[in-house]
C-alpha cells in the first residue's frame, strides 16, 4: 500500500507509519545481504543491457531531473550527487526509487522500472551518475 | 555646451550607444518573437511565429533544466531564471545576453512587477526571494523564507500582484507571503500561515485579483483575494480526491497558465487522470473531466473555447484538447516523445509544442490540428512568446 507515491486521508496517516518502518528496515540491510552482487554492487544477472542503460541515463537526467535537477544537484527533491548519498546503501536507494517515500513528493517508480534497473541506477548514483552520450 | 561638460557626458553617450547598437539587426518589432529553452545545453532559440522559423541561438545560460522566463514591458528583454540560480537578461533584438548574475544556488522561477521595474526570483537554495532592478540586475532586496527556528523553505509559485507586490508560497512551511516592494529596498511582508501542506505552485487569475496555490500534501487549493488580503486565505476544493488513493506523481503539475473559459477555470488534479473545473463565482468544483493521464499543463487557447492538456510520464507523448462548451475531449494526439510544454501564439491560431525526446519543436494549427512546422531543437522544454509581457501573472 505504501509503495504507491502518495496516500490520502486516513491512508496517509497509515502510510507515514509504514514509511518510517520502510526507511528503518531498508537502510538497515547489510550490503552482504545480496551475495550475488558484483564488486560494483550490481547483481550481474539483473544488469540492464547497454541500450537500456542509455535510456535509463536519459530518464534519470531528464525525468528524475525535473525535481532533482539535470545535474542532480537538487531542486524540489534533494541532491543525488555521490557526496549527498554517502552512507545510504544501494539497497536503500533502490527501495526509495521503486517505492518512493510517503509523505514526500518522491513517487515509487516500480511501474516503470524493474528491480535490476533501479539497482543499477542506485549504484551509478553512488559513484557519480554518467552523462548522456 | 562647454568642452568640460561634453567630456563628462561622453562616457554616458558611449554607454548608451554600446547598449543599443546591434549593427547587424534590421529594425523590427518583437511581438511575434519568442524564446525556446534548450534545457540540457544552456541555450535559447530565438524564434518567430509569423513564418515559424528559428532566427538565432543564444548560448551561455548555464543549467536550464526547469528554466522559465518573464518579459520586460518593451518586449525586447527576457529575464531567464535558470535552475542553477542564474538570472540572465536576454536582448531579443540584439540576440545576445545583455547581462547575467548567478544569484543563488538553486532557483525555480520568477516574476516581473506590474511597472516592469523589478524582477523577483524564487529560490530553493537558499530558500527565499531576491528582488533585482530590471534594468541593471542590481540586487535590491533579499527576503529569506524563514520559518520555525532557523529553517528556510523552498519558495514556489512566485507571482506578480498589483502595486509593486509579489505573492509566493513556502513549500515546507505551508505559508503564503505577500511582499510589498513599493520601497524596493524595504520590503513589507504579510504572512499567511497554516494554509495547508506543501503548496507546490501557484497562479494569479488573469485580472490579477486572486492568488491560488495548489497543495501537494493535501487535496485542495488555497485562495488569497489580493483585493482583500486582510480577509486572509481560504481553502477551496477541499478533498477533491475523495479519500481515494492517488497515483504516483512522476511530474509535478504546473499551475501557471491559468486556463479560464468564461467564469470557469480548468486546473490539473494531482495524482489523478482528471482536469478539475472550478466555478470562479462560488469557488466550488463544477465538474471533473477524465483525461488520458496525469495532467501537467492545462492551458486555455486565448479565446477560451479549447483547453489543451499535456501529461506526466508514462503518458507524456499524448496531448488532449477539451472543448469548454461540452467539457469533453474533442481531440487526442501523439505529437511526439515527451511533450513538455505548450505555448499559444498571442491570438491562439497556432500552438507550439516542445517534444523533448524527439529534439523538436512542433507547430500546430489549433482549428484543424494540422501540423504546420517542425523545428529542430536540442531537448526543448519551455516555449515563451513575448506576448507574455502584457499578461498579469506571466
Amino acid at each position: 500500500m505504501w509503495g504507491r507515491g502518495r496516500c490520502l486521508g486516513s491512508l496517509r496517516r497509515l502510510g507515514n507509519a509504514a514509511a518510517v518502518l520502510m526507511v528503518a528496515g531498508v537502510s538497515g540491510f547489510p550490503v552482504s545481504a545480496h551475495p550475488a552482487d558484483g564488486e560494483d554492487g550490481v547483481r550481474a544477472a539483473a544488469v540492464p543491457a547497454p541500450a537500456r542503460q542509455q535510456q535509463l541515463i536519459h530518464m534519470v537526467r531528464h525525468d528524475c531531473g525535473s525535481c532533482h535537477g539535470l545535474t542532480l544537484a537538487g531542486g524540489l527533491g534533494p541532491a543525488l550527487l555521490p557526496v549527498a548519498l554517502q552512507g545510504k546503501p544501494v539497497e536503500y536507494l533502490e527501495s526509495m526509487i521503486l517505492r518512493g517515500l510517503v509523505g514526500t513528493a518522491m513517487p515509487g517508480w516500480e511501474g516503470l522500472l524493474s528491480e535490476g534497473e533501479a539497482r543499477w541506477i542506485a549504484s551509478r548514483l553512488r559513484e557519480g551518475f554518467p552523462d548522456e552520450r | 555646451m562647454s568642452v568640460k561638460r561634453w567630456v563628462c557626458t561622453l562616457p554616458l553617450v558611449l554607454a548608451a550607444v554600446s547598449a543599443y547598437a546591434c549593427p547587424d539587426a534590421p529594425p523590427r518589432g518583437t511581438g511575434d518573437l519568442g524564446l525556446v529553452v534548450e534545457r540540457a545545453i544552456g541555450r535559447l532559440q530565438l524564434v518567430e511565429s509569423t513564418g515559424n522559423t528559428v532566427l538565432d541561438g543564444i548560448e551561455g545560460l548555464g543549467d536550464l533544466s526547469h528554466a522559465s522566463m518573464v518579459y520586460g514591458r518593451d518586449g525586447r528583454f527576457a529575464y531567464v531564471f535558470g535552475r542553477d540560480g542564474g538570472l540572465t537578461k536576454v536582448d531579443l533584438l540584439c540576440r545576445r545576453i545583455d547581462r547575467r548574475v548567478v544569484q543563488a544556488g538553486n532557483s525555480i522561477g520568477g516574476a516581473i512587477s506590474q511597472d516592469g521595474r523589478l524582477v523577483a526570483v524564487a529560490n530553493y537554495q537558499p530558500g527565499g526571494v531576491k528582488v533585482f532592478a530590471a534594468n541593471t540586475l542590481e540586487l535590491l532586496a533579499e527576503i529569506p523564507a524563514e520559518y520555525g527556528e532557523g529553517k528556510r523553505a523552498k519558495v514556489v509559485g512566485l507571482e506578480d500582484a498589483a502595486n509593486s507586490r509579489f505573492a509566493f508560497s513556502l513549500f515546507e512551511a505551508g505559508e503564503i507571503w505577500l511582499a510589498d516592494l513599493s520601497d524596493p529596498r524595504r520590503p513589507q511582508i504579510t504572512k499567511f500561515k497554516d494554509i495547508g501542506r506543501e503548496p507546490y505552485d501557484a497562479l494569479v487569475t488573469p485580472d490579477g485579483r486572486y492568488y491560488i496555490a495548489g497543495l501537494f500534501g493535501e487535496d485542495g487549493l488555497v485562495l488569497l483575494d489580493l483585493w482583500h488580503p486582510e480577509r486572509g486565505t481560504r481553502r477551496i476544493l477541499n478533498g477533491y480526491g475523495r479519500g481515494e488513493q492517488a497515483l504516483p506523481v512522476y511530474k509535478m503539475p504546473h499551475l501557471e497558465g491559468w486556463a479560464m473559459a468564461g467564469r470557469y477555470a480548468y486546473i490539473p488534479a494531482i495524482g489523478r487522470h482528471e482536469v478539475l473545473v472550478i466555478d470562479t463565482d462560488s469557488w466550488t468544483e463544477s465538474a471533473r473531466i477524465p483525461v488520458a493521464g496525469q495532467p501537467v499543463f492545462v492551458i486555455a487557447r486565448p479565446d477560451g473555447r479549447h483547453v489543451w492538456v499535456n501529461f506526466a510520464l508514462p503518458d507524456n507523448g499524448t496531448v488532449q484538447v477539451i472543448d469548454t462548451e461540452t467539457r469533453s475531449i474533442v481531440h487526442t494526439m501523439q505529437p511526439g516523445k515527451a511533450v513538455l510544454h505548450m505555448e499559444f501564439t498571442p491570438r491562439g491560431e497556432h500552438v507550439w509544442l516542445s517534444a523533448r525526446d524527439d529534439d523538436r519543436v512542433l507547430v500546430y494549427d489549433t482549428a484543424t490540428f494540422a501540423r504546420l512546422a517542425e523545428l529542430p531543437a536540442d531537448k526543448p522544454s519551455g516555449i515563451f512568446f513575448t506576448a507574455r509581457a502584457f499578461r498579469i501573472g506571466f
